[in-house]
C-alpha cells in the first residue's frame, strides 16, 4: 500500500465522514450509472471516474459555496463534489426533463447553476480559456472567488492548455488548474503523448507555480488545492496542479476494460491504491470513523443512489417543443 | 460621420453604459486598433476595460466567453475575421452552444467583431467572407452592417444583447460617410431589414459592398426604365424574411448579390426561402450573383474579377427581367 500522508491537520470525525462520504457517492454513482447503461437507459459515450474519487472530492472540500468549478467530459463527480443533487444529475445522463440540463446536454454536458459548477465541455482544451475567463471576471469585479478547472492529461498536448497558461500568468489570473493525470489521454499514454511527462513542470516556463499531487489520497489534494485556493484569493494568482490518478474502468463504456493499451497487471495494481480504501483504512486507523460508521456511511450512499435512480426513471422524456428552446435568450 | 468613428462611437457609449462591458483584442489598446477603431478608448477607460492580448485567438475568445458566463459582457475584437477560424471552436462549440446544452442556465452575451470581407490584394488568407461559418450555427446571431448609421445602430444592440453575436464590419467601408445619430439611446434592433431602395420590377437583396454596387446598378437601371428595389438585409441571423418576401410578392423578380463564394452561400439560402415562401408570385427563377468559386487572388486583375461586377449584377437583373415578358 503507497504511503499516506503523515499529518492531516484540521481533520475530524466529520470532515473524515464527509469525504469518505462523497467520494463512496461517486463511486456509487458511477457503478449504478454504468448500470444503467447496459439496460440502455444512458446512451451516447458515459465516462467514468471510477478510481480519481479523491481528486473532486479533496479539491471540492475546501471550496466556497460561491466558488467555480468547470470540467471535460468525464465530469459526474466534480459536479456531485461541488454539490449537485445526485437525482438531477442522473435524471441527465437518462435526458430525462428533471436533469440539471432538462435533458439537454447529457453525461458530458452537466451544468448547475444553483452550485456554480459551469459544465461539463467535451472538446478537449477548450474549457480551459473559459477558466481564465472565469478568474478574469473574478479579479475584474474584485472578488475573492476561486475557480478551479479540472481536466485530464489529454489537454496538456492542446494549444489552449498553453494558452490559458500564458494568459493566466500574464494577467495573473485567480484560477487553480488541476490536471488529472490518470496515465492515458483515451488509449495513448502520456509517454507517447507528451515530450515532458512530469505536466506540473509545464507550468515554469510561464512562471506558474506548481506540483504535482498523489490522487489517490484525499487528503494530500485536499492540501495541495487548499495552498492554491489560497494563492488565487490572496494573491489573485493561477496554480498549475497534476493529480496523479488512475481510471480504474476503460475510457468510456465503448472501452469498458481498457484492456488493449495496458496490462491487467498495470490496472491490478493501481488497484491496490483504490482512493476510497487507502482513506478508509487511514480513518479507522485514527479513530476518526469506526467500522460501524463506515457502514452507516455506504448504506446512506447507497440509499440515496437508489433514490437517484428512481428519479430518473420517473421523470419524463423532454417534451418536444423543448427542442427548439433555449437556443437564444430573448430579451 | 465615417463607418469607423460610428463603430467607435457605439463603443464607447456602451462602455460608459454598463461598466461589465470590455474589449479585448490583439492591438486594441496601446496600437489604438489596427484599423484604429478602438481609437482612444484605452486612454479613456484604462487597461482594466481595454485589454491587449497576445497573438492566441482561440486563448482570448475563450476567455472572454468564460467572462461571458459569469455575466460581463466582452466585446472581442478580431483584428480580422480571417483570424476568427482559429476561434471557430470556441464560438461555434462554447458561445453557441452553452445555454442550449446547459438547459437555458448559462447564456453568453459576448460580441465578436472585426472586419471581414473582399479588401484591396491582400489575396487568399486576409480578404475572404467570413460569415458563412457562422450563420450556419444555431445560437449565433450574425450581423453585417452597410452604413455608418447601421454600424453604430446594430453594434450596440448586438453589446446589449444576451446571445453570442458575430459582428462582420466590412474592411472596405471603414472610411465611408453617413449621417449617424449622438443620441445615445439609438439603437437599430437585430433581425430588421431595410429597404434602402424602393422600385416595382425586380427585388435585388444585397449587403456591406454589394449593396453599394447594387444601388449604383439600380441607378444606370432606372435611365433604362427598370424600377429596381434594393433590400439590404443587414442581420444574417436571424433573418429577416417578412421583409425580402414582402419585396419580392410586389415585384415577383428577385436577385441576390454576395461576394462570398456562391457554393451554399448566403444566396443560396435566400433564394431557398424565396422559392418555398413566395413560388408562385415568382415571374423568374431566382438569379445569384456570388463571387466566384475559388480562393482570393493577389492579382489586381484576378482580384477584381473574383467579386462581382456592377456589370454582372446587371446583366442578371436584366436576364430575370426579360424573362416571362416584363
Amino acid at each position: 500500500m503507497a504511503q499516506l500522508t503523515p499529518a492531516a491537520p484540521g481533520v475530524d470525525a466529520g470532515l473524515a465522514r464527509q469525504l469518505l462520504s462523497q467520494m463512496m457517492l461517486i463511486r456509487r454513482f458511477e457503478e449504478k450509472a454504468a448500470e444503467s447503461y447496459a439496460l440502455g437507459k444512458i446512451g451516447g459515450f458515459l465516462h467514468l471516474y471510477i478510481g480519481e474519487e479523491a481528486v473532486a472530492v479533496g479539491a471540492s472540500s475546501v471550496l466556497r459555496p460561491d466558488d467555480y468549478a468547470i470540467s471535460a467530459y468525464r465530469e459526474h463527480g466534480h459536479c456531485l463534489a461541488k454539490g449537485s443533487d445526485p437525482r438531477r444529475v442522473m435524471a441527465e445522463l437518462f435526458g430525462r426533463r428533471d436533469g440539471l440540463s432538462h435533458g439537454k446536454g447529457g453525461s458530458m454536458h452537466l451544468f448547475d447553476k444553483t452550485t456554480n459548477f459551469l459544465g461539463g465541455h467535451a472538446i478537449v482544451g477548450a474549457h480551459l480559456p473559459l477558466a481564465a475567463g472565469v478568474a478574469f471576471a473574478n479579479k475584474y469585479r474584485g472578488g475573492d472567488q476561486a475557480i478551479v478547472c479540472y481536466f485530464g492529461d489529454g489537454a496538456v498536448a492542446q494549444g489552449e492548455f498553453h494558452e490559458s497558461m500564458n494568459l493566466a500568468a500574464l494577467w495573473k489570473l485567480p484560477v487553480v488548474y488541476i490536471c488529472e493525470n490518470n496515465g492515458y489521454a483515451m488509449g495513448t499514454s502520456v509517454e507517447r503523448a507528451l515530450a515532458q511527462t512530469e505536466i506540473w513542470r509545464f507550468g515554469h516556463a510561464y512562471g506558474v507555480p506548481g506540483e504535482a499531487v498523489d490522487g489517490m489520497d484525499v487528503l494530500a489534494v485536499r492540501e495541495a488545492v487548499g495552498r492554491a485556493v489560497d494563492r488565487a484569493r490572496r494573491e489573485q494568482a493561477p496554480t498549475l496542479l497534476e493529480a496523479r490518478t488512475y481510471r480504474f474502468r476503460g475510457h468510456s463504456m465503448r472501452d469498458p476494460a481498457g484492456a488493449i493499451y495496458r496490462t491487467k497487471e498495470e490496472v491490478e495494481h493501481e488497484k491496490q491504491r483504490d482512493p476510497i480504501l487507502l482513506f478508509r483504512t487511514r480513518c479507522l486507523q485514527e479513530g476518526w470513523l469506526t467500522e460501524a460508521d463506515v457502514k452507516t456511511v455506504e448504506k446512506d450512499v447507497n440509499d440515496l443512489i437508489d433514490e437517484a435512480v428512481a428519479f430518473a426513471d420517473a421523470s419524463p422524456e423532454p417534451p418536444l417543443e423543448w427542442l427548439l428552446s433555449d437556443i437564444y435568450k430573448e430579451g | 460621420m465615417t463607418y469607423r468613428e460610428a463603430l467607435n462611437m457605439a463603443l464607447r457609449e456602451e462602455m460608459q453604459r454598463d461598466p461589465r462591458v470590455f474589449i479585448f483584442g490583439e492591438e486594441v489598446g496601446l496600437y489604438d486598433g489596427a484599423y484604429k477603431v478602438t481609437q482612444g478608448l484605452l486612454k479613456e477607460f484604462g487597461p482594466k476595460r481595454v485589454v491587449d492580448t497576445p497573438i492566441c485567438e482561440s486563448g482570448f475568445t475563450g476567455v472572454g466567453i468564460g467572462a461571458a458566463m459569469v455575466g460581463l459582457r466582452p466585446v472581442v475584437e478580431m483584428m480580422t475575421f480571417n483570424f476568427s477560424i482559429l476561434a471557430l471552436d470556441q464560438i461555434i462549440n462554447s458561445a453557441a452552444k452553452m445555454y442550449y446544452m446547459s438547459g437555458g442556465q448559462f447564456n453568453i452575451p459576448i460580441v465578436i467583431r472585426g472586419p471581414g470581407g473582399p479588401a484591396y490584394q491582400l489575396a487568399a488568407q486576409h480578404s475572404q467572407s467570413m460569415e458563412s461559418y457562422f450563420y450556419h450555427v444555431p445560437g449565433l446571431k450574425v450581423v453585417r452592417p452597410t452604413t455608418p448609421a447601421d454600424a453604430k445602430g446594430l453594434l450596440k444592440s448586438a453589446i446589449r444583447d444576451d446571445n453570442p453575436v458575430v459582428f462582420i464590419e466590412a474592411e472596405t467601408l471603414y472610411p465611408i460617410k453617413g449621417e449617424v445619430s449622438d443620441d445615445p439611446d439609438f439603437t437599430i434592433p437585430l433581425g430588421q431589414a431595410i429597404v434602402r431602395r424602393e422600385g416595382r420590377d425586380v427585388t435585388v437583396v444585397a449587403y456591406v459592398g454589394m449593396m453599394y454596387r447594387a444601388m449604383e446598378v439600380a441607378a444606370e437601371l432606372d435611365t433604362e426604365g427598370l424600377s429596381v428595389e434594393v433590400v439590404d438585409p443587414r442581420t444574417l441571423r436571424p433573418m429577416d424574411t417578412e421583409t425580402i418576401i414582402g419585396s419580392v410578392r410586389k415585384t415577383h423578380r428577385a436577385v441576390v448579390v454576395e461576394a462570398g463564394a456562391g457554393f451554399a452561400g448566403m444566396g443560396s439560402e435566400i433564394a431557398a426561402f424565396i422559392t418555398e415562401q413566395a413560388f408562385d408570385d415568382l415571374d423568374a427563377p431566382v438569379e445569384r450573383v456570388t463571387g466566384a468559386n475559388a480562393p482570393m487572388p493577389y492579382a489586381r486583375n484576378l482580384e477584381r474579377a473574383k467579386t462581382p461586377s456592377n456589370e454582372r449584377i446587371a446583366e442578371a437583373i436584366r436576364k430575370v427581367c426579360s424573362a416571362n415578358g416584363r
